[in-house]
């Protein structure tokens, strides 16, 4: 049995000669692009927590006109694109981009240069969007842009139509992105990588792949439509020349929904390579944990109306997306069983990194629990539009994604830049975020449950209103700050970190067997991979893994 | 099955799944609104099924060429391939040149994209479709060119693989197309 076998072959390219800025600009590295990912990621990150403070400056008490109503409209509009296709998509992309490859024991992606443009474009789209700023103003229709609000009549400035270009970059570098993971990892693992030995994040991002091809195409043609009514005067969505508003809903969230779970799928990987490495166990039910993501993505297109139950469709139409609705949280729900019997009598290591994790386990459960509650269309008739429905989708989207981002950050940091990250900064950085987020979002389900609605930039002094309001204020204040600490935790750990080492956690995937951070052309040499843990495997060859049957 | 050696035929494979989803919904936006015309033109009233399905045999022909200039291809007959790949170009070439004539037709009479939902939805598909009969056209000639200056070689022959699958693609969806717009108001 041979003991190293060669790098999976990705295309031969020169290693750049560039030096400084133009190495990055001109790089088809995909390690490089990654790291660009994930700086632009960072970027529009502090731009859209900046305008979630003027949102909760704006409502920290009742009566206040701090800003204009039509500036409150931009913040939530603008808050909400950015968090979603410049923050958490592309933050996640980013960790994908750079570990994909190495995970796989490539040199790099299939198509490199086809990677390059997908960042690029993505970004050109943030720009884009923000360009509206000084054209006429930035978009107020809200990030799922409603029409007829959105239309030409009803937002007459430029702001929609920078909003639908920006996406539609940022969707077609996405699109781009999802063809080139699905090729690389179908074709570039190394010899003895089989589909059933694939780290799960891996599996994770390949599932998220297939939802980013199937369903940016849905938005890409919705946003033409709108665009082309609103530059060449049509009416698919204008009820005035007899189009219909519906159909943009439905448009929308038929990509709206699976959109949830390209922005879900990618964390619930980092977790599933996270939990077992700190819990010193493999990971409790691995078939479970892929077959269940392929469950999640096809029934992601089937529940899309679930966001529509107020506006007053058929009772079978409300039946029917109501019970896919809670039939999705099957597959969820397993899961977060996979994930805690992996902990269960494993010797647990707190780092900051499982910190997170474990926060994740807790707040997105929460999340998935008040998702299920809107399945419940009575329900959602009383509170969508609430801020019941704010808390829900933060405690998925930030509790979940954001938390699994973090928990990446810290478990991947060291092998991205030889530096360890410092551990008591990150325990208050971790105590920090998780206080303050629920300081922030858990009062505000309670907030909907009394009746305030969401998007409306003021209210009156109700009772219990201004407390709760206040609470939340302070909570995204706390949030504040610990972005600020993250930033200096990384400026710290470049800096001063200890050096890494190639393998800091004692893991198990394969872009732990190559130096930190990796040479340009990722392995001399790969491990050879029987299983699922090659690392465990060489390190401890008398207790090794089974050898998996090939498939 | 395809190899895991064409990689370049994988991705466009993939993209081609990604499209179908695209053109998906700018059909079900014509096939809802056709339930409701409204005011002023229809398919029926404006459109000229028998002149566009002269044009639109052209563009089903170059299915055939292509696979013909990709069997020169394989068998390494560079004289044929340059021959059907230019055939095939030309008949590409032929359907624009119809779909351009009809658009100016349609647009001289009156119905241009805001004159009602049809003429919205309309112009809106079959545009889209024109655009990816362009960009094909485009990739076919960089194909020829590569073919007449002798640089096709086996590593290439992935990405030709890869247009003409994006090629065959591009003539399907006008299949369902002229079958939505031209023989379901033909027929009505």
């Amino acid at each position: 049995m041979s003991q190293i076998v060669e790098a999976g072959v990705a295309p031969s390219l020169v290693p750049s000669e560039r030096e400084g800025l133009l190495a990055w600009i001109a790089s088809v590295d995909h390690k490089q692009i990654g790291i660009l990912y994930m700086i632009s990621a960072m970027f529009f990150f502090l731009i859209g927590g900046i305008e979630a403070l003027v949102i909760r400056i704006q409502l920290l008490a009742p009566g206040l006109h701090i800003v204009s109503p039509e500036t409150f409209d931009q913040m939530f509009t603008m808050h909400g694109t950015t968090m979603i296709f410049l923050f958490v998509m592309p933050m996640l992309t980013g960790f994908s981009t750079y570990m994909v490859p190495l995970m796989i024991g490539a040199r790099d992606m299939a198509f490199p240069r086809l990677n390059a443009m997908s960042f690029w474009i993505q970004l050109f789209g943030g720009i884009i969007l923000y360009f509206s700023f000084v054209a006429g103003g930035a978009p107020s229709a809200g990030w799922f842009a409603y029409t007829p609000l959105s239309e030409k009549a009803y937002s007459s400035l430029a702001g929609v139509d920078y909003w639908i270009l920006g996406l539609a970059c940022v969707g077609i570098g996405t699109l781009a992105g999802g063809i080139n993971f699905v090729v690389t990892i179908l074709c570039l693992r190394v010899e003895g990588l089989t589909i059933r030995r694939l780290p799960l994040f891996v599996w994770m991002t390949l599932v998220n792949s297939f939802l980013m091809i199937f369903a940016l195409p849905l938005i890409n043609a919705a946003l033409a439509m709108l665009l082309i009514d609103r530059f060449f005067n049509a009416h698919v969505f204008d009820p005035a020349g007899g189009g219909s508003a519906l159909l943009w809903q439905h448009y929308f969230w038929s990509f709206g929904h699976p959109e949830v779970y390209i922005m879900i799928l990618p964390a619930f990987g980092i977790i599933s390579e996270v939990i077992p490495v700190f819990s010193r166990k493999p990971i409790y039910g691995y078939e479970f944990v892929a077959a269940s993501s392929v469950a999640i993505a096809f029934l992601s297109f089937t529940v899309w109306a679930h966001h529509m139950f107020a506006v007053g469709m058929s009772h079978v139409a409300n039946l029917a997306f109501g019970v896919a609705s809670m039939l999705i949280a099957v597959p969820t729900g397993i899961k977060i069983f996979n994930w805690t019997a992996t902990m269960y009598g494993g010797r647990i290591r707190f780092t900051t990194a499982m910190k997170f994790a474990i926060a994740f386990l807790i707040t997105f459960t929460i999340g998935g629990l008040s998702g299920i509650s809107f399945a419940v269309f009575p329900l959602d008739w009383q509170l969508t539009d609430t801020y019941y429905l704010v808390a829900h989708f933060h405690y998925v989207l930030f509790g979940g994604s954001v938390f699994g981002i973090f928990a990446g950050f810290y478990y991947w940091f060291p092998k991205i830049s030889g530096r360890m990250l410092s551990k008591r900064l990150g325990t208050w950085h971790f105590w920090l975020t998780f206080i303050g987020f629920n300081l922030t979002f858990f009062i505000q389900h309670v907030l909907g449950l009394a009746g305030m609605p969401r998007r409306v930039f003021t209210y009156p002094d109700l009772p219990g209103w201004y407390a709760m309001n206040l609470i939340s204020s302070i909570g995204a204040f706390m949030l504040g700050i610990s972005v600020l600490l993250l930033l200096w935790i990384v400026f710290d750990g470049i800096n001063h970190g200890e050096p890494a080492g190639d393998n800091p956690w004692d893991a198990w995937t394969l872009e732990w067997a190559t130096t930190s951070p990796p040479p340009p052309d990722n392995f001399d040499r790969v491990p050879p991979v029987h299983g699922r843990r090659p690392l465990w495997d060489l390190a401890h060859p008398d207790r090794a893994d089974e050898v998996m049957a090939k498939l | 099955m395809i190899s895991i050696r064409e990689r370049g035929k994988m991705g466009v494979g993939l993209f081609i799944l990604s499209e179908a989803n695209f053109f998906l919904l700018l059909i079900v936006a014509y096939v809802y609104y056709h339930a409701y015309p409204g005011q002023g033109p229809t398919a029926a009233s404006a459109l000229n099924t028998a002149r566009t399905a002269a044009f639109s045999v052209a563009l089903f022909a170059s299915s055939a060429t292509i696979f013909m200039a990709s069997r020169a291809a394989r068998r390494g007959d560079s004289g044929g391939l340059v021959r059907w790949l230019a055939i095939t170009i030309a008949l590409g070439t032929l359907f624009i040149f119809g779909q351009a004539k009809e658009y100016y037709d349609l647009i001289e009479s009156g119905v241009g994209v805001s004159r009602n939902l049809f003429a919205t939805t309309f112009f809106t598909l079959t545009g889209f479709h024109g655009v990816h009969v362009i960009i094909g056209l485009v990739a076919l000639s960089i194909t020829l060119a590569l073919a007449m200056a002798g640089k096709l070689h086996p590593e290439t022959r992935d990405g030709f693989g890869a247009v003409e699958w994006y090629w065959h693609f591009v003539d399907a969806v006008w299949v369902v197309v002229f079958s939505v717009v031209y023989l379901w108001s033909a027929a009505s």
